[in-house]
């Protein structure tokens, strides 16, 4: 009988709210960048270099997280380099589950020699150290927004791929999908819809984990000064300059620093939060 | 009359492996008989089943014999062909209802897709006739649980909506694992009772694996009693409850714990019936490997 279980709704919980609304007030404050920060984030004002933080003695309010050692607005900064750091976790983030996970179900689906060929690739590739790696693929490529992008995927296709072939294969081992393959149902069928919506969840919470690590990856690239031009925005570019003067102005390195460890931390814990309130099984 | 499903030197074994799995099964069903497979655990009973629907693990591969589906050679067709036909004839029962449905998909789509798929109906015919069959497998609320997503529903009831789904493209054969182990015993009671009806109402020719003997008796007419892949007795129910002809079938019979006397009776397997089983198996590798 049905019994009480179809009513259990549990809550969503407090991190996924939490998480939820700092990425979208990040992703809000990307998309109309230009609108809403107060500074052009290039121009420079000798006159007002390093102010402090509107709450420092000494502050002027119309620099809310004071300036840099160029007189440039960090909030206005911070803002811009929201954007591509956005853009990069979006679309590298979305290209890499896509490519992965392709590769992963059919691996773990087809087996035999698709397998055999995927899995040793995924293995030959994750010997490459992934920084060494970026950094040569954007010396061959060279820097810019596309690059990144496509030097994110390269490297980090295989992460996906490893978990969703294992998923797949868990799932192909399932009673449901012995009764579709009996039921005489297309291969392409089965993939679709007996096991696709099963690996959906890990591909979700895999995803978000992968545009976290798609900003940090930005940002290291960056803070080598191997992400797009050395002038434009960016955290990971912010946090070098920063560093050369933390004794004088701390605030030039810690409020992109803090933005992007709450930014990367908000991924995350968004992914495992939807796979809670998503998985069939716990809702 | 011919049998409907006929299984005839069935081996297999493991892929890179010379250990067979099955070892030359024979047995036959005609149509709306029900065949009881039994055995103990690993005796390749599931396996049987699995590979007359075409589901072997990856691993396992068929290195002889044949298998005759209503006078097609099911192992001499073209994997396509094979899959149409088996998948117009036959259907299974699964041994697990708790992993047996999708958990991400709704009831209705799990049981409408094989209409679909299988028979060509429209998803309004096919709702209607799923609706019927929920209604025949005892379900009170049938358009609830159509909705209903799998972790909502007892275990009783989607074993019931397994044999509903297994029973809707009306097929000539249905290859039942076990259909029962992991349900309790109240519930065990209504499924058979459920697969007997719906059985002998279409006159399905239906495989039932199981290693209980009582099982056996209410719901077969024929068994066949499995050791290490191999079969050492072909019976009706009646003969085997009178007197099985093989002493590891005798053991079996034996082993069976009965209410009237809960003490006497719970024996093991005598280990000099299990070296006698056993060399019987080896014996019959000895000779499968002089003839190959």
């Amino acid at each position: 009988m049905l019994d009480g279980r179809s009513t259990i709704r549990r809550s969503a919980g407090a991190r996924l709210w939490l998480a939820g609304i700092w990425l979208g007030l990040m992703a809000l404050m990307a998309l109309f960048a230009p609108l809403v920060s107060p500074h052009d984030p290039l121009t420079q004002d000798l006159f007002a270099g390093r102010l402090p933080p509107f709450w420092a003695a000494g502050a002027d309010p119309a620099y809310l997280l004071g300036t840099d050692s160029l007189g440039r607005d960090v909030l206005s900064r911070i803002i811009h380099g929201g954007r591509i750091a956005f853009s990069v976790a979006l679309a590298a983030g979305l290209a890499t589950a896509l490519v992965g996970s392709v590769l992963g179900l059919l691996a773990g689906y087809m087996r035999g020699w698709v397998d055999v060929v995927i899995s040793r690739l995924v293995d030959i590739w994750m010997a490459f150290p992934p920084v060494l790696f970026a950094i040569l693929l954007i010396a061959v490529l060279g820097t810019g927004l596309s690059s990144i992008i496509i030097a994110i995927v390269v490297i980090d296709w295989t992460r996906f791929c490893r978990v969703v072939r294992a998923e797949a294969m868990n799932q192909s081992a399932m009673d449901y999908v012995s009764s579709a393959v009996v039921a005489g149902r297309p291969r392409r069928d089965i993939l679709w819809r007996e096991i696709l919506p099963n690996v959906l969840p890990t591909i979700v919470v895999l995803l978000t984990l992968e545009m976290g690590i798609a900003v940090i990856v930005e940002a290291i690239l960056s803070f080598v000064n191997l992400s797009i031009s050395t002038d434009a925005p960016t955290w990971g570019g912010m946090i070098a300059e920063g560093r050369t003067s933390i004794y004088q102005a701390w605030w030039v390195l810690a409020f992109p620093l803090a933005v992007l460890f709450l930014t990367v931390l908000s991924f995350s814990q968004f992914g495992e939060g939807l796979k809670d309130r998503f998985d069939p099984v716990l809702r | 009359m011919s049998a409907f499903l006929s299984v005839s030197n069935l081996s297999a074994s493991i892929r890179g492996n010379q250990q067979r799995v099955l070892r030359s099964v024979s047995f036959s069903i005609d149509t709306g008989e029900v065949l009881g497979l039994v055995g103990e655990s690993g005796a390749g009973k599931s396996m049987i089943g699995k590979a007359v629907l075409g589901i072997l693990p990856v691993a396992i591969d068929i290195t002889e014999g044949e298998i005759l589906l209503d006078g097609h050679d099911l192992l001499a067709m073209r994997p396509k062909d094979r899959r149409r036909l088996i998948g117009a004839t036959a259907a299974l029962i699964p041994q697990d209802p708790l992993t047996a449905l999708n958990p991400s998909r709704r009831i209705e789509p799990q049981i409408t897709n094989r209409l679909g798929d299988i028979l060509g109906w429209t998803k309004a015919t096919a709702r209607v006739r799923a609706m019927e069959l929920l209604d025949e497998v005892s379900i009170d609320n049938p358009e609830r649980v159509m909705a209903s997503y799998p972790h909502e529903l007892s275990g009783g009831m989607r074993q019931r909506v397994l044999i509903a789904s297994a029973f809707a493209a009306n097929p000539k054969l249905v290859v039942a694992d076990e259909p029962t182990t992991a349900l309790d015993v109240t519930v065990q009671k209504q499924i058979l009772r459920l697969i007997r009806e719906l059985q002998a109402r279409h006159a399905t020719a239906m495989v039932f694996v199981t290693h209980d003997l009582g099982v056996v008796s209410k719901i077969c007419q024929r068994l066949s009693v499995l050791y290490g892949g191999m079969v050492v007795e072909n019976s009706t129910v009646a003969e085997f409850f009178n007197g099985p002809k093989h002493a590891y079938s005798r053991a079996l019979l034996a082993a069976t714990p009965k209410y009237t006397d809960p003490d006497a009776s719970l024996l093991p397997v005598d280990e000099s019936v299990i070296e006698q089983v056993a060399g019987e198996v080896l014996a019959a590798d000895r000779g499968w490997r002089h003839g190959a």
